[in-house]
């Protein structure tokens, strides 16, 4: 007899879409920040990022390959890659390589691969290994440098951001402060101290962009969290100066990689419109909430773990409109 | 000194009031369990299957209990613990027990790679119900096993397996306690509780096929073709013949292996008996596991 | 541009066979008639071994009134009543009638004048609907639902509107195409015919506008049919589906199952169905030929052919140049919901639209990758459902959950499938879902 047919149910045809298309999609979306913190911070950055793609594609392997002991390896799916640039974006570009390792290993070993790998994970991996490192080494996570040393890296010379100045005008109460702040064109721009890939919330922006028109990513995620926060730090402004101007809390600190790339995560946000909306404004809220009156000056990471956590609970309660469903009296 | 009468006075208050309404709510809402239930589901196995037709061992404890007060056992098998536990459990309701046949899956088709060729290639998941919806599955034989291993997956006890030389799934004796999931699961019903005979021997159609004979013989060269060859040679009309398909009822079959020589297809399987002296080399113990293991050369 | 408002994806359109006109197909040496044309209970034969039948002979009557009859699509010879192996994958009763010659029933209009409207001042309602059922017409868009039913609303309900679909959003079928530009006063007139059947005067002829052809050749045409208002739609898959269609064209929503389209005041037809019903009423022709688009991308002559029902699909593949080297899988019906043949004799049947032969390389699936939560499925399903959740409560056999999610809203369209970027199979599951837990409320009902 003839080659024997092959028979499998419908579709019989598929998008062609893939994990990797969407992985590398966000990468390439990353771009233009990368592009902006080799300028601003030259050497500091590269090493720094460098370190955290490699230690994060190599822990996804070793874990995967001699714990796990999976036949086949999902390095190649891109997630690492994404996972160690993100990781990279949170951490300042004076951070020493070993600590980078800590945070890749706890980001991939704790925050994926003890869940089972892509998919599986309730948290956000890179902001695990960021937060981790936040609470572990708080002097080296919250000293950064200054923008313009190219050829600098842990001698770089650091100095307040403007996260900071906003939370010493809250702590003295004195909006004052506030005329130390870069101007927004700066901060648009990315001339500013910061985290490697936050400075620049333009670049960021044409990154969200490039993923919106290839369909990557909804709108729902980012735009609910930065008009939460736009509206939310409005008011604090109006009723009380020393409250930095909702524009200058938009462009400042992780605000916007944040909305923009890490509470868009797939694995760890909610799966219908109307949970994503949900979810984007408890994120803004509690950022500004953090921001505001925590400890820390930046709030956008434990905002955005927190929602992670609730996640779950969203997507049980939140459902699709459904076809020929009847509004309820 | 006036502080600490407060507090003290507080605290009692609190605790009086709070020790009222424990013992209000105590004895209005009080359940009241019949502590025999209890006992029946220590001496049962506390596998949860299901098998026995109730939800999990306390179900099946409660039903018991409730069966005791009517005055009889009759019907309830915990298929898991079998004959031994149902004793301990008539002893426990102070009963004598029914006697039930020990029984074990069976799984009725011999479609191996060898004997039913494979038609088409069936790309999709690995599971015999999706596999239904495509059609007859891989092979041109639409009632035989799809090999999609539901009931390995439905078997909590990890009594059946696929055999990956055979496509098909083998039922290890030992560890078959007869729940009858995989029964259940099996989409086309290829899977059969019998009774597990004396010495573990039985006799059975490996053939659920009930095309008519010349469609049924070129699908598959070990199907039954409904030929009614072994119902006529049968001493004990224990063999109907039913849409094409023998079937044995075990009840009234003697073991004599007469149907097994004269099914022309060589579709009747003696299962779990010794190997026939002069025709068999290797030796195979009848208690050794599996079923498909212990085919007897004729 | 209309079109619905939930969910939706867009596959590559690969309409091969646009451009090519339809054509008849040869006769077969042997037609095969399946007794299971059509949902319902299958046809009882009506004819013996050794019986001379002609073409439009009844061989088999419907048994009951969600059935339909059979015709023969051939002159010859019955050789034998036995079973085939049809586009199910089932073996399933049928009769086999040799081929001699083409002798047609003499009560058949095989002219080409076109009978208008007007030129049958002595049809009524019910005399429509009795020949559309003595002529064997089932839904031809592939559900095969016989068409008199659908044409007899049940108590209770009123027709408003009736929507003829003309959208034929599957890739690479362009039978429907074809016949609008081929035979546009024919479905023109059969719309009129279903509107009279059911007493509306509203009808509504929705076409996605990859065809602006027949759009503008029937709009054209439309001119002289006041009633009928041809609706041009925005190009996404699955708006063929009966709900979709009925969104897009009217704006109203059918409710979740049991609820059928004549709840909301909408019969649908397609348009195959339409000219079938146009051919029985006013030529008198039974249902025993449609047009086909054998089609693929390795296919010599990817074309729309006039077959009989019966005719092996392994002859309509030589005529449009033989079966590829290289195919892995062959198709009936379109990429998105057809189903793969098991061979290639499969007959015709009164609901296959298209024959699609993928090459090996397109046949085969891409292994799984673990569910990365992208909320794509939910996104495009056009019933509102969470794809993801049912595929997984089906898997691991949580009925309930399942049901709870709407399962048995399921189109079964594929589009979560399609667009998942992991290659989960998320419709092979939902499926398995979808019918179990369909047989559940049926064993809960009945009991």
């Amino acid at each position: 007899m003839a080659k024997k047919l092959i028979v499998s149910l419908s579709p019989h045809v598929h998008s062609r879409d893939s994990v990797q298309k969407n992985m590398y999609g966000v990468c390439i979306a990353l771009i233009p920040a990368l592009l902006v913190s080799l300028y601003f911070f030259g050497v500091g950055a590269a090493v720094v990022l460098a370190a955290s793609v490699i230690s994060c594609v190599f822990f996804e392997w070793a874990i995967a390959r001699f714990i796990l002991r999976r036949e086949s390896l999902t390095i190649t799916d891109g997630s690492a890659v994404l996972t160690g640039l993100l990781l990279g974006f949170n951490l300042p570009s004076n951070l020493p390589v070993w600590i980078i390792v800590i945070g890749a290993l706890v980001a991939i070993g704790v925050g994926k691969m003890t869940f089972g790998g892509l998919g599986c994970n309730p948290f956000n991996p890179a902001l695990v290994g960021r937060v981790f490192l936040l609470i572990s080494f708080p002097v080296q996570m919250t000293t950064w440098p200054l923008p313009g040393q190219t050829t600098a890296y842990l001698d770089a010379e650091t100095g307040a951001t403007p996260l900071s100045l906003m939370k010493m005008a809250i702590k003295n109460n004195d909006a004052s402060v506030l005329q130390q702040m870069p101007d927004a064109i700066d901060l648009l721009v990315g001339q500013t101290g910061g985290c490697l890939g936050e400075v620049s919330a333009l670049a960021l922006l044409i990154g969200l962009a490039y993923m919106l028109a290839r369909k990557i990513v909804t709108w729902h995620i980012p735009v609910s969290i930065l008009l939460t926060v736009f509206v939310l730090s409005g008011l604090l402004h109006l009723s009380n100066p020393v409250y930095a101007s909702p524009v200058t809390v938009l462009l400042t600190g992780g605000l916007m990689l944040g909305a923009c790339f890490m509470a868009t995560d797939y694995v760890t946000s909610p799966m219908t419109p109307k949970g994503q909306i949900i979810y984007g404004v408890c994120i803004g809220f509690l950022t500004v909430v953090i921001r505001t009156f925590g400890a820390y000056p930046e709030g956008m990471s434990f905002a955005i773990l927190i929602m992670n956590a609730f996640t779950p609970l969203i997507n049980t309660y939140c459902k699709p409109k459904r076809f020929g469903e009847v509004a309820k009296k | 000194m006036n502080v600490i009468l407060i507090a003290v006075g507080i605290l009692g208050a609190v605790g009086l009031i709070s020790s009222v309404v424990l013992y209000v709510v105590s004895k209005k809402f009080t359940v009241v369990e019949d502590e025999r239930i209890g006992r029946v589901a220590e001496v049962l196995p506390q596998a949860n299957c299901g098998g026995c037709g109730f939800p999990g061992c306390s179900g099946f404890a409660a039903a018991c209990v409730k069966a005791a007060d009517a005055g009889s056992l009759d019907g309830k098998l915990c298929p898991v613990g079998g004959q031994a536990v149902m004793e301990k459990v008539a002893g426990i309701l102070g009963l004598a027990v029914t006697e039930s046949t020990p029984k074990v899956a069976v799984v009725r088709c011999n479609g191996t790679c060898a004997n039913r060729p494979r038609v088409v290639e069936y790309d999709g998941v690995r599971s015999c119900r999706v596999q239904l919806l495509s059609g007859t599955g891989e092979t041109a034989c639409a009632f035989g096993c799809l090999g999609g291993g539901d009931c390995v997956a439905a078997c909590q006890f990890g009594a059946l397996s696929i055999n990956a030389e055979t496509g098909l799934p083998q039922v290890n004796e030992d560890l078959c306690t007869a729940c009858g999931a995989c029964v259940k699961t099996c989409p086309r019903k290829v899977i059969e509780l019998r009774p597990k005979g004396p010495k573990n021997r039985r006799m059975v159609v490996m053939c659920v096929n009930r095309d008519k004979g010349a469609v049924a013989n070129k699908i598959c060269k070990a199907s039954c073709i409904g030929c009614g060859k072994c119902v006529k040679t049968c001493p004990f009309e224990a063999i109907t013949l039913n849409n094409n398909l023998a079937y044995i009822d075990p009840e009234k079959c003697k073991l004599c292996r007469k149907c097994e020589e004269a099914c022309p297809k060589g579709a009747i399987h003696a299962l779990n008996f010794p190997p026939r002296k002069p025709k068999t080399e290797a030796v195979t113990a009848p208690d050794s596991g599996t079923a498909s293991a212990v085919k007897t050369e004729v | 541009m209309k079109t619905f408002k939930i969910g939706g994806v867009h596959p590559s359109e690969n309409k091969l066979s646009a451009t090519s006109p339809i054509r008849r197909s040869g006769l077969p040496k042997q037609a095969v008639f399946s007794l299971y044309q059509h949902i319902g209970a299958p046809a009882k034969p009506v004819v013996a071994k050794g019986d001379t039948v002609k073409v439009g002979t009844v061989l088999a009557e419907a048994d009951g009134f969600v059935s339909v009859p059979v015709h023969s699509s051939v002159s010859g010879r019955v050789s034998k009543i036995d079973a085939v192996v049809d586009a199910s994958g089932y073996r399933r009763p049928a009769i086999f009638v040799d081929v001699e010659g083409d002798e047609w029933e003499e009560s058949i209009d095989r002219s080409d004048a076109v009978v208008p409207l007007a030129g049958r001042p002595d049809l009524t309602a019910e005399s429509i609907v009795a020949k559309i059922r003595e002529a064997g017409i089932v839904g031809m868009g592939g559900a095969t639902f016989p068409c008199h039913v659908k044409l007899t609303p049940p108590k209770g309900t009123k027709a408003e509107c009736v929507v003829i679909n003309a959208v034929e959003c599957e890739p690479y079928l362009t039978a429907d195409h074809r016949l609008m530009l081929e035979k546009p006063e024919e479905i023109l007139i059969g719309t009129s015919l279903i509107m009279k059947a059911v007493g509306v005067d509203r009808g509504y002829i929705g076409i996605e506008r990859n065809k602006p052809d027949a759009i503008a050749l029937l709009q054209e045409k439309a001119k002289a049919y006041p009633h009928i208002e041809i609706v041009p739609l925005q190009v996404k898959y699955p708006q063929g589906g009966e709900k979709q269609l009925i969104a897009a064209v009217t704006g109203r929503e059918v409710p979740a199952p049991p609820a059928l389209p004549i709840h909301v005041g909408v019969i649908v037809q397609n348009v195959g169905t339409t000219f079938a019903i146009y051919e029985a009423v006013m030529k008198n022709k039974p249902l025993f030929e449609r047009v086909i688009t054998v089609t693929g991308k390795n296919l010599q002559t990817p074309s729309n052919l006039l077959a009989r029902i019966g005719t092996p699909m392994s002859q309509l593949i030589e005529e449009c140049g033989g079966l590829p080297d290289d195919t892995g899988k062959v198709i009936g019906g379109g990429p998105m919901m057809g189903k793969a043949l098991q061979h290639l004799d499969v007959p015709v049947c009164k609901g296959s639209s298209g024959l699609l032969l993928l090459s090996e390389r397109e046949s085969r699936r891409t292994a799984p990758q673990p569910c990365i939560r992208c909320a794509k499925c939910v996104s495009a399903c056009p019933m509102g459902l969470e794809p993801y959740l049912l595929a997984t409560a089906s898997s691991l056999r949580k009925w309930d959950v399942a049901e709870e999610n709407g399962i048995t809203s399921c189109i079964e369209c594929g589009s979560c499938q399609f667009t998942c970027p992991s290659f989960r199979p998320i419709l092979d599951n939902v499926r398995m879902g979808k019918t179990t837990v369909m047989a559940l409320i049926r064993a809960r009902n009945t009991k």
